[in-house]
């Protein structure tokens, strides 16, 4: 089981794994070279991040065998499996919002003293360590609720990290990384390689793939595709791999002749809950129809309390005017929004999207339950046939539209979001890092969908941290950086040195 | 992602304890010969509809992730209510007369009077932010304290033919106070599933962010369902009070545990967003016959209590255990 200098740590064969009316994983193979990183890639819904979670301890039910160093070896939980030096990094957040990041780190692990208490000044210096390594500034002794989804998957791997793992298996680790967060975690991957330790990395990003994974593994419709070198399979034969066909044309924008000015956001500014100091500083911009407003800027920039602010969700804490047409309007709640044409999608779709509990055609129907009413009265039958045109317009992939949105694999949720909120036909959409988690077929899908979208007339925000991405969408990209405006540029002088140098902090 | 079947449409979980039930009437009808006489299960009915009731209201509460402590003080202050106006009417001060009020007038007035209190609740509970089981424990001893600054600490009694005839008359063969929790479980059901309202409860409870940001005014959907379950405590009080034809001002005292017993041992998560209103009726039937049925074999009142706290856990691990399979 040599493969070069290396050794297959992890071994996964034959696996299978049956949800209630869906085959999510068949017979599926998988290996784990030591020292190496093994990219996975394959659609939403391919069958992933379930793989991974049979290989961590997270289900327990499966066919199959599991191998560590050649010993077959079944987990009864994870904490099993992070015994054995697995440790997983799951796609969605697990975090506990009202812990410490120390806290979180040290969950159920937590040092002690003699007397058994908690040893918070050795657990506080450990953290540190991890955390100094990732160059995470933020107070350790702070809720992780306080800090931004970029900075809480930053504690998500330092609690990965924490484990001394073996293996280390990444879910899509930087979907919500910026580009600084993610050199330091590809330096952080290249030191514990070094160390031997195995590193399993999925994603969506392709220029990630040659960055840094040596291995790459295709899945598709939970199916074992191929297990190749990535120094000689190219880019293009991954996807092809991936997708079962040839790629559809790469995106390009259509210029539509941009329309009446449609929201103009005037001083908008977000104090913070104590009050001392400003999220968002005195931001002022314009949208039109048929136009799509590319926001860029880095984490913890004031991107998304900027729309949240102007969604109504803060409430008084949020200041500044809103024209609208030929209102003056500043919604204190998101009803208020709504009702002015304003749709926001958000960053986090699992704790802002969705309800995980309801059906797709009840999160679907949600923001505009008034279209499936009939007599005042709830039609069940109309909610499904309008879910059910979405299902098929974006391949949501679910048995059907009756499936329970938490058994969705991350991307379908994500479609099931954008459906939510196209379905209340708005006139300005806001959308919060649209793509995030969505496969290369399904994201060019979404841009194409933006731009017809500003065809027919909307006005369109875009939240992104994906520089070519905002690039190739937009018509005018405005930065942000510390809550404040610091530049705007139209499409012609696009340039990633320009608008990144814009979103960086002057020194 | 191969479909292989369609998911069933039945919830293993309801017939799950709708297998329960069926199998505790067995045990009863086979180890009591009082058990499944038709006085004895009329009894049992209307005995049960009064926890029905509450519990109804209880699982609204408990579907937005909240509780309801104080359902048994409304109860005893709103039959007060209702015998009093019955009584007394509302006297008028200055002169020697009073209004006196209708058998309608009476139930609309005691119904308001718990849908206030409750209405309470909720505002403490959304403007002030006082956490539910302390905003409802507070109701709840403040609405005893009202009873019993209403009646004076006595019982109201002599409500009057028309209510003797609702707590104890027939109707087609079948007790008043059934038909009367059998209306609210019609009309609840249907609220659940077919109103918005409903359907803004359970996304409330399954995650309240998300349904504030799709547009959802969520503290008036909390605020409908304080007041909903105050209302039902209410209706739950009329009955009790007609039953005795007297409203004693310590009536439903404990009627909260009972109800919320109902509620998680009918498989609604105290999470909030998941459970039914029907899976709620089946837990308060298992609850009813297991109460009857300890007092008909005589096992004692001691007993009865130690044996109800574990029919309840086990309910619970159960539930658990078949959910845990993936
Ligand atoms: N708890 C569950 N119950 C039922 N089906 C599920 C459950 N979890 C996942 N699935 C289904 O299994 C399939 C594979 O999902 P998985 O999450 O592994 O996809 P993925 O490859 O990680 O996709 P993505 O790139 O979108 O994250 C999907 O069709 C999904 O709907
Ligand atoms: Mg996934």
């Amino acid at each position: 089981m040599i493969n070069g200098t290396s050794h297959i740590i992890l071994q996964a064969q034959g696996i299978t794994k049956r949800w209630p009316g869906v085959l999510a994983l068949d017979s599926v193979y998988f290996n784990v070279y030591a020292g190496q990183v093994n990219a996975v890639v394959g659609e939403n819904g391919a069958g992933k991040s379930t793989l991974m979670n049979i290989l961590s301890g997270t289900y327990t039910e499966y066919e199959g065998r599991v191998l560590l160093n050649g010993e077959e070896i079944r987990f009864k939980n994870t904490a099993d499996a992070q015994r054995a030096g697995i440790s997983m990094i799951h796609q969605e957040l697990n975090l506990v919002p009202c812990l410490s990041v120390a806290e979180n780190i040290f969950l159920g692990r937590e040092p002690q003293t003699p007397f058994g208490t908690i040893d918070y000044r050795e657990m506080y210096r450990q953290a540190e360590e991890i955390l100094d390594c990732l160059q995470f500034t933020e107070d350790i002794r702070r809720p992780v609720s306080d800090l931004r989804v970029g900075r809480q998957q930053v504690v998500e791997i330092a609690k990965a990290l924490s484990f001394d793992a073996r293996v280390l298996i990444m879910d899509e680790p930087t979907s919500s990384l910026s580009e600084n967060e993610t050199t330091l975690l590809f330096k952080t991957i290249a030191s514990l390689t070094a160390k031997g330790v195995g590193i399993v990395y999925i994603t969506h990003k392709m220029d990630e793939l040659t960055q840094i994974a040596n291995r790459v593994t295709v899945l598709r419709d939970g199916r074992f595709v191929s297990e190749s070198e990535v120094s000689d399979t190219p880019v293009e034969e991954i996807i092809r791999l991936m997708v079962g066909r040839e790629r559809k044309d790469l995106f390009v924008k259509r210029s539509h002749p941009v329309g009446e000015k449609r929201l103009e956001a005037r001083n908008v500014c977000l104090r913070s809950e104590e009050g001392s100091k400003h999220i968002v500083k005195d931001i002022s911009f314009e949208a039109h129809a048929s136009e799509v407003l590319g926001i860029y800027g880095l984490m913890g920039a004031g991107r998304t309390e900027l729309f949240e602010t102007i969604f109504g969700l803060h409430g008084r804490r949020g200041t500044g005017t809103l024209l609208i047409g030929d209102r003056r309007v500043m919604p204190r709640n998101p009803k208020e929004a709504i009702g002015h044409g304003i749709a926001l999608i958000p960053e986090d779709r699992k704790t802002d999207g969705l309800v995980l509990e309801m059906d797709i055609a009840r999160n679907i129907a949600l923001a505009s339950l008034d279209r499936v009413l009939k007599g005042g009265v709830l039609h069940f039958r109309g909610e499904r046939a309008q879910a059910e045109g979405f299902r098929r317009k974006f391949d949501i992939k679910s048995h059907s539209v009756r499936q329970k949105a938490q058994e969705l694999s991350g991307g379908n949720q994500q479609k099931v979001v954008l459906s939510k909120w196209l379905l209340t036909d708005p006139d300005i959409l806001l959308l919060d890092e649209p793509t995030r988690g969505i496969d290369i077929n399904a994201k060019n899908e979404i841009y194409r969908l933006i731009d017809h979208l500003a065809g027919k007339g909307m006005a369109i925000v875009v939240i992104s941290s994906e520089l070519p991405e905002i690039m190739a969408v937009s018509d005018r990209i405005i930065t942000l950086c510390e809550g404040r405006l610091t530049g705007e540029f139209f499409r012609e002088e696009f340039s990633e040195e320009k608008i990144l140098k814009a979103s960086l902090p002057e020194k | 992602m191969i479909p292989i079947a369609l998911k069933p449409k039945f919830n293993a979980s309801f017939l799950q304890h709708l297998f329960a039930l069926a199998l505790m009437v067995l045990a009863m009808t086979l180890l009591s010969d009082k058990f499944a006489t038709a006085d004895n299960l009329f009894n049992v009915m209307r005995q049960i509809s009064v926890n029905l009731c509450i519990s109804v209201g209880m699982t609204l509460v408990i579907l937005t992730g909240g509780i309801d402590l104080s359902v048994g003080s409304i109860l005893a202050f709103s039959g007060a209510i209702a015998a009093g106006l019955v009584e007394w009417g509302i006297g008028i001060t200055g002169i020697d007369a009073f209004i006196g009020f209708t058998f309608f007038g009476v139930v609309l007035a005691a119904l308001i009077a718990g849908g206030a209190l409750g209405w309470f609740n909720g505002l403490m509970i959304t403007r002030f932010k006082v956490p539910p089981f302390v905003a409802t424990l507070a109701m709840l001893t403040m609405a005893r304290g009202f009873t019993m600054l209403y009646t004076g600490g006595f019982p109201i009694t002599g409500l009057g033919y028309t209510f003797a005839f609702v707590g104890t008359g027939w109707w087609l063969g079948i007790p008043m106070p059934v038909w009367v929790s059998i209306g609210v479980i019609a009309l609840f059901t249907f609220f659940m599933r077919k109103t918005k309202t409903g359907r803004y409860i359970y996304a409330v409870g399954g995650n309240e962010k998300a349904t504030r940001l799709s547009g959802v005014n969520v503290r008036r959907v909390k605020m409908v369902v304080y007041t909903l379950a105050g209302v039902l405590s209410a209706v739950a009080g009329i009955l009790v009070t007609a039953r005795l034809d007297s409203a004693q001002p310590n009536a439903g005292m404990g009627y909260e545990l009972d109800s919320i017993a109902a509620v998680v041992i009918g498989g609604t998560s105290l999470n909030g967003g998941k459970g039914s209103i029907i899976g709620t009726v089946i837990g308060a039937l298992i609850i009813g016959v297991l109460n009857n049925g300890l007092v008909l074999l005589n096992v004692s009142p001691f007993w009865q209590q130690v044996i109800k706290g574990m029919v309840i856990l086990l309910a619970v691990i159960i539930e658990k255990a078949g959910r845990k399979k993936d």
